[in-house]
């Protein structure tokens, strides 16, 4: 893709724009929480794994920060989120601590998953937090299941669904898409379209423009926001989850954005052109926030300072505690394939 | 008391279940309106509405994920595989979601997935396949094949009521050809437990699925020559009756490992390894397989018949392993 194919204007074009923004303390929530996933990641990522301290793959979602936090922020204790790998905003907002996050990528037994699966792969059913698996795009039929268990049980609860513009290209992803739109449960799919899938980019995941294009073959609404404005993504998502609520079915929203990584920690990105990098680091979706809340009064320069001290004093909190944290007995490796009466 | 047919015995078990326990559902192609391509749902969506008994677009992998996302939230669904051959669709929901969750992060998944499998009716390569191995290698999962209408109803309401995924694999060949009286009370078959369909002396024929029926027939023969069969039903692979099976093989010191399933990478292969690394000492003989060959299962009748282990194949084998 050539930056004159992501011409602003076209961007602008696509995108719905927000009709409304919600109370001032939900806007500090949204900062906060774009700003801890950032700093968080920042920490695993540049510090964690190159120490060593993290073993195997770590996978973030630097500049993507808006999608989950702007989505999941408005949602209900009993909802239900199917978080992908660049959406850690979503298990942040659903409760689970920073502890238990650092722990699971530091594999001890205190993490999520005691051990037994890394990184992103976390989730509870606590915070009704669904974990990913790295075949993309099983989460979709899963989340059509949650949905239907809602309709059939008669529970005004909604499932989140995220993904990436690369998942769509799975029969998973067509499949339980659709039975969704069947049926008509309570889901809101999420795409992430970072525009490039690992190494490849969205021309070879698709020969339609846009993932939401896709809606229309199953029969349900798909809307573009840019989901580098955490607003665009709460606003969409604000709608799709009171229609999802209210037994109208299921919404596809696209958010464009752009992933500003590699693939994974160890990939450099080499092959993404540098001017891309360019041109959406000026779209900085924390940047542009900032810009907008300070614009409003809602928080000055020192603010944000505060806000970022605070960040940093949580995050080496649960750090220093993770650390410390026990690593799994070697033979848990036998425990919990099945049911064992306790 | 009438007698009642294996696939009626299916129908009635999960009826039950669904009366008893409102979490119960079904879900697959053609179930509802139809009562499924075998009619094992038949009259279920008059009784119980569409809400639980659902018909689905043909989404095998969607039917199973929505089993595991209905699973999670407290329901205990039933996928219906309309053939047993299309599972390899929902593979991947079945290995890598269902399997594991409990493993990942503790979170029971308690589906049951069903369908028709086996040959013998000339359904061909897609119609008769016997996929249970691909299940029986994924720790997470239980499998099991039922070969009699009791058991047939016993597995099923143990399997919907089982905490974990059970893969529940049904003979159609059976489905009417098998039939026996029925206790009235709310029996179940534990899972993980054979049963000794015919005790024996000389040798112990380990098999299951309709098989078990192969194997009583050749014991029928071969008594006249004064060879005595044990015949045993291991009715579930996944976990397996380890103690049965040594405690057969210890008494009989000889043993034929029989099924329907292809020989490489059959449970044959996996029994023939445990009873030589537990029984070796008892052993009189060698560990004789009686399976299909690697081959696709084919159409035509002759093809058929020559694929499938016949009366006669253990018969043979079992006279060579007597004089052995």
């Amino acid at each position: 893709m050539n930056v004159k194919d992501i011409n602003p204007e076209i961007l602008a074009r696509q995108v719905v724009p927000p009709t409304r923004l919600p109370p001032d303390q939900t806007l500090l929530d949204l900062l906060y929480y774009m700003k801890l996933t950032r700093e968080l990641e920042f920490r695993i990522e540049r510090k964690l794994y190159r120490q060593g301290k993290i073993v195997g793959g770590v996978y973030v979602g630097r500049g993507q920060e808006a999608i989950a936090v702007g989505s999941c922020i408005n949602l209900r204790a009993d909802d239900v989120v199917c978080p992908s790998h660049r959406d850690m905003g979503a298990f942040l907002i659903r409760g689970m601590s920073l502890r238990t996050i650092l722990a699971q990528y530091m594999a001890r037994k205190t993490g999520a998953t005691r051990g037994k699966d890394g990184n992103m792969h976390m989730g509870d059913l606590k915070h009704n937090l669904i974990p990913f698996v790295s075949m993309l795009a099983d989460n979709v039929p899963v989340a059509a299941g949650i949905g239907l268990s809602f309709k059939m049980r008669g529970q005004d609860r909604v499932a989140l669904c995220f993904f990436g513009d690369g998942a769509t290209s799975r029969g998973d992803w067509h499949e339980g898409v659709n039975m969704a739109s069947v049926f008509k449960v309570p889901v809101v799919f999420i795409c992430n379209n970072n525009q490039y899938a690992y190494s490849t980019p969205l021309e070879r995941q698709m020969a339609v423009e846009n993932v939401a294009d896709r809606a229309e073959a199953y029969g349900l609404p798909g809307e573009i926001v840019d989901g580098n404005d955490v607003l665009a993504v709460w606003d969409a998502a604000t709608r799709a989850i009171e229609r999802a609520r209210s037994g109208q079915g299921p919404t596809l929203i696209e958010c464009k954005t752009f992933r500003m990584t590699g693939h994974s920690a160890h990939d450099d990105a080499g092959y993404v052109p540098a001017e891309l990098f360019e041109f959406w680091e000026e779209r900085d979706p924390i940047n542009k926030f900032e810009r907008f809340l300070k614009e409003r009064g809602i928080i000055t320069a020192s603010g944000i300072e505060d806000l970022q001290k605070r960040i940093h004093r949580e995050i080496d909190e649960a750090i220093q505690i993770a650390e410390k944290d026990p690593f799994p007995d070697p033979e848990d490796c036998l425990k919990d394939v099945y049911y064992e009466e306790s | 008391m009438a007698l009642t047919t294996y696939v009626e015995a299916i129908r009635q078990g999960i009826w039950e279940e669904m009366e008893k326990d409102e979490r119960v559902f079904v879900l697959g192609e053609d179930v509802g309106i139809y009562g499924g391509a075998f009619k094992v749902t038949a009259g279920m969506l008059e009784k119980f509405g569409e809400w639980r008994i659902i018909d689905t677009p043909i989404s095998e992998s969607a039917i199973v994920g929505a089993a595991i996302g209905a699973a999670l939230m407290g329901m205990r669904p039933i996928a219906e595989m309309q053939f047993a051959d299309f599972i390899s669709c929902a593979f991947d929901q079945i290995t890598n979601f269902a399997a594991k969750c409990r493993y990942r992060w503790g979170a029971g998944v308690p589906i049951v997935v069903r369908g028709p499998s086996g040959g013998g009716v000339h359904g061909g390569p897609f119609h008769s396949q016997n996929p249970e191995m691909y299940f029986v290698h994924t720790p997470g999962l239980k499998v099991v094949c039922p070969s009699t209408a009791y058991d047939a109803k016993g597995l099923i309401k143990a399997a919907i009521r089982d905490p974990d995924p059970v893969i529940y694999f049904e003979h159609k060949f059976l489905y009417r050809r098998v039939k026996e009286e029925l206790p009235t009370d709310d029996f179940v078959v534990p899972i993980g437990k054979a049963s000794i369909r015919r005790p024996g002396t000389d040798i112990s024929v380990l098999t299951y699925g309709a098989m078990v029926y192969n194997a009583l027939d050749a014991a029928k023969e071969l008594e006249r020559e004064g060879i005595d069969l044990e015949v045993v039903d291991l009715r579930s692979l996944l976990p397996f009756d380890k103690e049965t099976i040594l405690e057969s093989v210890k008494k009989t010191n000889k043993v034929i490992l029989l099924h329907e399933d292809t020989r490489i990478g059959g449970f044959a292969g996996e029994l023939a390894a445990i009873i030589s690394d537990e029984a070796f000492e008892y052993l009189d003989g060698p560990i004789r397989r009686i399976t299909a060959p690697d081959t696709p299962v084919p159409y035509s009748p002759p093809l058929e018949e020559f694929f499938l282990p016949k009366v006669s194949d253990i018969v043979y084998v079992a006279r060579e392993l007597y004089a052995y």
